[in-house]
């Protein structure tokens, strides 16, 4: 073997697939141009929220020309049932939610089929609907586990005396919209059958569950159905699992004995392919003089729907950010007639860190403390709920090498006393924060006589550069350069994988993959050649993750804002963010700087932008496309950085990384959103900060 | 009724038959032309995935009739490069890391080479004004505007 002692790890090797990127020739789901004779599928989405379809006039539409057929309730093959309610598409006459699938139709072209669906006449028994979260809604029920498989309340000590009895205290409400992932990349899916034989290329963030749930599904066994996804637009939580696009063309193709191409139109997307829950948060804070906490209460209100419960785990990081005798959180969900939320980029952190982190903000200036300082008074020693001791925790070290980065030190603390011009403005922080996962997964290492090496795991590179920092983990662990490892991701039959989410791919597939290369090549060694015919190497990591306990495994962060909101108007500008992370080992540099910017960029998106409004009489969400729930664009974004400390910590996993897809998201919003209370002294407990909520309030 | 639709596209003439007359030149472009490097991600002109030149201009091709481009000039993403070498934009986004998921890619790197055809030393405010039709929802931006003003740097 060719071996080198330059580690490959820590270098910043460019995207192994950014040449094909930039080209055009990266396939995405429906652009197999090997796939021949392709027909298209179009759904037909319920114009009501609530009710049951009395009949669905389908024989006009079987009658137009290059129609080959409707899907309907009536001739939909029938599914197993299925833990995901979603599921079940076209399995029932009940409509749950405006948006869901009533019926589809397949053509001969992409435009017959829509012009069909949207001819086809569907005639419901309308029912009254109940879409508003309300913080007292009467269908509110205690579920019996969060997201996904936390208590749904914790409790220790007394909270209601410990807060009754504390010399500051902050007692606020803060609420949070409805977001929508919105992945450049809609979903879709080609679906195309061989005898018994199913492929299916499509858009996922895993295709070995994908593989699992649809063979489910449809009563296959897993052994006939081929899930490939080689390149992915992007999924942030919405590909996680299948969702309605897949099933739709599975039984389309199977009905028109043809291939068939199923990708979602960005209007469908807002109501089945999942959105951030709203949420609706009481925290109470209670600290002494000093401003050490006492009590520490987060009370959440969020939704979920008829068709399957989700419920999101908003108060996780309050149970481990700050220590305090006394602490409590609640979740309760209504049970609504809406589309059913789904995971969204750091589901549960990311909108509960923006509660927790504006309390904190709101509590030092009741101590009349600087809000970095508040922080590092109450850092815990260890996990503050489960007293285990955290494998590596730099909360402190980030804020405090964040604040001299960001220039923090002369701070004046007073609100709305600064302005440049017609701008008034302020700068403000919060805290960071995601779980350190991993799961079990399965790498196959191949020695070739050439010296060269292939590497086959069944992880998805959804832009998080995933096939590119694998390609250095191999490397590193095989004791070669780059340049002779080829890895090879996104194809179920490279076996069970963990899903390209909870940002643990890169750990749990970089385990598998470290696990795969090192046996491989101490076999090669051992042998001291590789035979004509190659050495292969199959590796599992069950055991290796089941034996990691004893510790909390999380990463931290500190976030930076500046704020400017001008006088007249209200419009509010952060001219500069900087965020600080402590994350254990950076795999590559040059991703990972991405993957924190974009992140925190969708949390400026959050504070200031995202809102999924909801038609109350129609009951769906109105702005369900990029010109009306706005995201940020390049004008948005100005000066913008990601530092990270050097963080060791050889006991999370055996490359010392932690995850670093969803945490730059997390606390963002916060930042902003302390910012403009220092600009301003206005406080905004409602997302987004627009500038109707800040006008006729501004000082001067 | 259907059309035929001639076109010249990245420099090839190219025709497609029985293009419904409601047709997009995305949609010609990516499902009957071969040429699935414009992104349809919106298809209502928000996004700009779907960028391309038509006659040297820049148009989301998601909102071009198929048969407004009878005749005309189309530049792609597939048809940046001369075939073997990258365009310097092209190298600049792989360089710079301006590629995550790479659905926005295409409809950025067609508006950034057409700025700087226009502008080759353009300020960042132009660079920004310039590339705010184009949405991406994975970099952040930054690592775009650094292979856009290293594309300018290079071309110097």
């Amino acid at each position: 073997m060719t071996q080198t002692d330059v580690r490959a790890v820590g270098s910043g090797l460019g995207r192994i697939e950014g040449p094909a990127k930039v080209t055009g020739q990266a396939k995405y789901a429906t652009e197999q141009d090997d796939v021949q004779d392709v027909a298209y599928v179009w759904p037909v989405p319920a114009t009501i929220a609530k009710g049951t379809i009395r009949r669905i006039d389908d024989a006009p539409i079987r009658a137009m020309a290059q129609v080959l057929a409707v899907l309907t309730p009536d001739n939909a093959p029938h599914l197993q049932p299925a833990e995901d309610g979603e599921l079940a598409v076209l399995q029932s006459r009940t409509v749950s939610y405006r948006g869901q699938f009533v019926a589809a139709v397949v053509a001969q072209t992409l435009e017959i089929a829509r012009e069909a669906a949207e001819r086809l006449q569907v005639e419901y028994d309308v029912e009254p609907h109940d879409v508003e979260l309300t913080q007292d809604h009467p269908t509110l029920y205690k579920p019996d586990q969060v997201n996904p498989s936390f208590p749904t309340d914790t409790e220790q000590g007394d909270v209601d005396e410990a807060l009754g009895a504390a010399a500051n205290l902050v007692d606020h409400t803060y609420t949070t919209p409805a977001l929508h992932n919105n992945p450049m990349e809609p979903h879709a899916t080609l679906a195309s059958w061989d005898g018994d034989e199913l492929t299916l290329y499509d858009s996922n963030q895993g295709a070995y569950s994908a593989q699992q749930t649809l063979a489910k599904l449809f009563g296959l066994d897993p052994a006939v159905v081929h899930v490939v996804s080689q390149h992915v637009g992007g999924g942030f939580g919405s590909k996680g699992t299948p969702r309605a696009n897949a099933v739709l063309a599975v039984m389309a193709a199977r009905m028109v004995r043809r291939p068939v191409k199923l990708a979602l139109h960005r209007h469908h997307m807002f109501a089945v392919v999942g959105y951030r829950t709203p949420t609706i948060q009481r925290i109470r804070l209670g600290a002494d003089a000093e401003g050490r906490l006492s009590a520490i209460s987060h009370d959440v209100v969020e939704q979920t729907s008829t068709v399957m419960e989700f419920a999101e785990q908003t108060a996780l990081a309050t149970r481990i950010m700050y220590a305090a005798p006394h602490r409590r959180t609640t979740h309760r969900l209504a049970r609504l007639d809406i589309p059913t939320p789904r995971w969204m980029r750091a589901p549960g952190e990311c909108p509960g860190m923006y509660a927790l982190e504006s309390a904190m903000d709101e509590l030092a200036i009741e101590c009349g403390l600087d809000p970095i300082e508040l922080r590092i008074r109450n850092e815990p020693e260890r996990d503050p709920e489960s007293g285990k001791p955290w494998s590596s925790r730099s909360l402190v070290e980030c804020l405090r090498e964040g604040a001299q980065l960001f220039g923090w030190g002369d701070r004046d603390p007073r609100p709305g006393t600064r302005s440049d011009g017609d701008w008034l403005v302020g700068t403000g922080v919060a805290a960071s924060t995601y779980p350190a996962y991993a799961s079990p997964s399965t790498a196959t290492a191949r020695a070739a006589a050439d010296g060269r090496f292939v590497v086959r795991i069944a992880a998805a590179d959804i832009g998080t550069g995933a096939r590119t920092a694998l390609t250095q983990i191999a490397a590193d662990a095989l004791r070669v350069s780059t340049d002779f490892v080829r890895v090879e991701i996104g194809d179920s039959a490279f076996g069970q994988a963990s899903l390209a989410g909870g940002s643990m791919g890169t750990a749990s597939w970089g385990w598998a993959v470290t696990k795969a290369c090192t046996e491989l090549r101490e076999k090669v060694e051992r042998n001291g050649e590789v035979p004509v015919d190659g050495i292969e190497v199959q590796a599992e990591t069950s055991a290796e993750i089941e034996a990691r306990s004893g510790y909390k495994y999380q990463g931290f962060g500190a976030q930076f804002a500046e704020a400017r909101v001008n006088i007249d108007t209200g419009e509010v500008r952060v001219p500069r963010l900087l965020g600080m992370f402590g994350v254990g080992r950076i795999i590559n540099p040059r991703t990972a700087r991405s993957q924190f910017i974009g992140g925190m960029t969708m949390g400026l998106s959050m504070a200031l932008h995202e809102e999924g409004v909801l038609d109350l009489a129609f009951g769906d969400y109105v702005n369900h496309d990029l010109a009306e729930y706005h995201i940020a664009a390049c004008a948005d974004v100005t000066d913008i950085e990601a530092h990270w400390l050097d963080e060791h910590d050889e006991r999370v996993n055996p490359m010392g990384s932690k995850g670093i897809g969803e945490i730059g998201i997390v606390g963002t919003a916060a930042a902003v959103a302390n910012a403009v209370h220092h600009a301003t002294a206005v406080r905004i407990r409602d997302l987004p900060i627009r500038l109707d909520k800040l006008l006729g309030r501004l000082p001067g | 009724m259907t059309i035929r639709v001639t076109m010249t596209v990245n420099g090839e003439p190219l025709t497609a038959d029985d293009v419904w007359e409601g047709e997009s030149l995305l949609h010609v472009l990516r499902e009957r032309l071969g040429l699935p490097g414009s992104k349809n991600a919106c298809e209502q002109g928000e996004c700009g995935s779907c960028t391309v030149l038509l006659g040297g201009e820049v148009v989301c091709a998601c909102l071009v009739g198929a048969g407004q481009a009878e005749g005309a000039d189309i530049v792609t993403v597939e048809g940046l490069g001369d075939g073997e070498q990258l365009a310097t934009i092209q190298q600049t986004f792989v360089a710079a890391g301006a590629v995550q998921c790479g659905f926005c890619t295409p409809g950025l790197l067609i508006t950034a080479f057409d700025l700087l055809n226009r502008d080759p030393d353009p300020s960042d405010a132009t660079i920004r004004e310039a590339l705010a039709g184009n949405l991406c929802r994975c970099t952040g931006y930054e690592k775009i505007l650094d292979a856009v003003r290293l594309a300018a740097e290079r071309a110097r």
